[in-house]
């Protein structure tokens, strides 16, 4: 248990070193950058446009939307593809051959792909509050909930994309996620209001974690006038809440099975399986 | 070397010798195998293998590929679970090893592009830390990181990031990743694949390191039968699921072949004869002709002649029994 424990710090101090690594790898910390500033540019040319039914800029409420949907669509999509990578490059393998090293391992890509969530969210949102206008940021309370929707946020999805890395056979085919990503943000109301959407596409869209966090980020940041253009006219914190624990709940129930699967099945001889595969592929 | 270790080589080179022996303390033998059986689907990969390995002793695998030698090793470090038999490694059944057991192994993989963006002393302190809970009166773990570093070679590297490593630099990062947590039993595959010379007699050289002063008990694959012959005290050949010999290099070559080849000149005339009992064809040379004999000669079979018959009358044989009869070394 001691040991587990100290694998367990370990794996902060891995995501603190994977973290610095990439805040000084130009062409990483340029992906990042160049993410976000592509939707603060197009959120900008949207400032002038009016949410339907107020007269509220669009541009303002979607960069909103927007901070939910980078903790999702990185907490789930980017994670499970880092796993895949790196179980298809033998850094799994390596963790699998130290003691406790898998705990470290996992825990590690937690907090680095919480730190890439956290950095993105933060500088999005103070580059939004000089660039666009109605922002309600000024009481206690919408930093409060900004808080515990993101922190809910990590919990429901991180899980969730660690499963997907695991589920997928090749870095390969994970490269499918980011689409189906995509897809689900389409109809998660994070760049036009799903309320305007058919009501069976309603329905699946709030079944993910993506309209929740979406929701939350506006519940948060945006004047309490414009729930009304949302679902029941309402922020609906509980709900949110019990969508987003009941994710979390789902996530930590397989994730260890699931993980531990995958972890099983890794040797020495599927690594290079899979190393001839992706050299055959580039050869 | 100090006199200390010394005696420990000599004293464990003189064990070896004789082969093993039933008094060898229980608490001495690091690996034992009986009749471990491996099938996949209706193929036997592995068919009754056994087998026992001593603390410091290194141990050779070699055969063709498809021999059953990874699947045997991996069985051995907990990667893959065994259809049959029964294995013990440092008294425990690997399919059932928790992670005190783990951190008592080392395992040396072939690396590709893992951790790139670590710098080598980053990456091999971080991955030491985890052992550091696991440190033992006598064993304290991890290896120094500076000091293990400079044991492999890559003291004027050990601040470059890992993507910027030359293929043989990034072999001597694997194996002290692989030693990093002080293993009482090291598995290296193919450790020496891709190292110029200079790095494999290095190479060596830490080898002998590890089994003379710390003890370790080393299992490594290889195809080169050189370095088998130059690193191993036992050599296992594995043909066909099933090992088709167990002995030193030596006890293996005069098993194989006891014919000799010998080579000499006489009058400027140059002869070459095999010999069943070569001392005593040279002594009747030297009788006959005397002082007109030169250049004299005997050479016996290398251990690559002996390893390639060994292979070939494996893969002859009807049923592979035979060999593995005949050439058994160690009798158990």
């Amino acid at each position: 248990m001691n040991a587990q424990l100290a694998a367990a710090r370990l794996g902060v101090r891995r995501g603190w070193i994977e973290l610095r690594q990439m805040f000084t790898t130009p062409s990483d910390l340029a992906v990042i950058l160049i993410s976000a500033a592509v939707f603060v540019g197009v959120m900008l040319f949207m400032r002038t446009s009016r949410v339907p039914g107020t007269g509220f800029s669009l541009g303002t409420a979607e960069l909103v939307s927007v901070l939910g949907m980078n903790v999702g669509f990185t907490g789930m999509a980017t994670l499970a593809g880092v796993l895949a990578i790196e179980r298809e490059d033998g850094t799994l393998l390596r963790a699998k051959t130290i003691p406790h090293g898998m705990t470290g391992y996992l825990i590690g890509k937690m907090v680095t792909t919480s730190g890439v969530i956290l950095f993105s969210v933060v500088g999005t949102l103070v580059t939004g509050l000089f660039l666009f206008r109605g922002l309600a940021v000024g009481h206690a309370g919408a930093w409060l909930t900004l808080i515990w929707v993101l922190a809910l946020g990590l919990a429901a999805t991180l899980p969730i994309g660690a499963v997907l890395g695991s589920l997928f056979p090749s870095a390969r085919s994970a490269g499918l996620l980011p689409l189906m990503a995509s897809g689900l943000v389409a109809i998660s109301g994070i760049f036009y209001p799903i309320t305007h959407l058919p009501q069976w596409l309603q329905w699946i869209g709030q079944a993910f974690p993506l309209y929740w966090l979406g929701l939350g980020m506006r519940s948060a940041l945006l004047p309490p006038g414009l729930a009304s253009v949302e679902i029941g006219h309402s922020w609906r914190h509980l709900a949110t809440f019990g969508v987003l624990a009941g994710w979390t709940a789902v996530g930590l129930m397989l994730a260890p099975v699931v993980l531990r699967r995958m972890a099983r099945r890794e040797s020495g001889s599927t690594v290079a399986a899979r190393r001839e595969r992706v050299l055959l592929r580039a050869g | 070397m100090s006199v200390l270790n010394l005696s420990a080589v000599l004293s464990s080179r003189a064990l070896w010798a004789t082969g093993p022996s039933p008094d060898v303390p229980a608490a001495d033998v690091v690996i034992d195998v009986r009749d471990l059986r491996m099938r996949y689907g209706r193929t036997d990969v592995l068919d009754g293998i056994s087998f026992t390995a001593r603390r410091g002793e290194v141990l050779a695998v070699l055969g063709p590929n498809g021999a059953g030698k990874t699947t045997t090793i991996e069985i051995l470090e907990g990667f893959r679970m065994r259809s049959a038999g029964r294995v013990s490694v440092l008294g425990v059944d690997p399919a059932h090893g928790g992670e005190a057991w783990r951190a008592r192994l080392g395992v040396v993989l072939q690396s590709w592009r893992d951790h790139a963006k670590w710098q080598v002393r980053e990456l091999l302190a971080h991955l030491g830390s985890y052992y550091a809970p696991y440190s033992e009166p006598g064993r304290r773990r991890p290896w120094d990181v500076d000091e293990l570093i400079a044991a492999v070679g890559l003291t004027e590297h050990a601040h470059k990031k890992v993507r910027r490593l030359s293929g043989g630099q990034r072999r001597r990062l694997d194996v002290a990743i692989g030693i990093v947590g002080r293993p009482e039993l090291l598995f290296l595959d193919e450790p020496t694949a891709g190292f110029d010379p200079e790095a494999r007699r290095d190479f060596h050289d830490l080898v002998h390191r590890l089994a003379d002063q710390e003890e370790a008990t080393i299992v490594l694959t290889t195809h080169d039968l050189d370095e088998a012959e130059r690193l191993a005290d036992r050599i296992l050949i594995l043909a066909g699921g099933r090992i088709i010999a167990d002995g030193s290099a030596d006890e293996l070559s005069h098993r194989m072949s006891t014919q000799a080849e010998v080579r000499w000149s006489r009058d400027g005339q140059r002869f070459v004869h095999p010999a069943d009992e070569p001392t005593r064809f040279v002594r009747d040379l030297f009788r006959q002709y005397g002082e007109s004999i030169e250049d004299l000669e005997v050479r016996r079979a290398s251990l690559e002649d002996t390893y390639m018959a060994l292979v070939r009358q494996a893969e002859s044989g009807a049923d592979g029994d035979a060999p593995a009869r005949l050439f058994s070394v160690v009798a158990r």
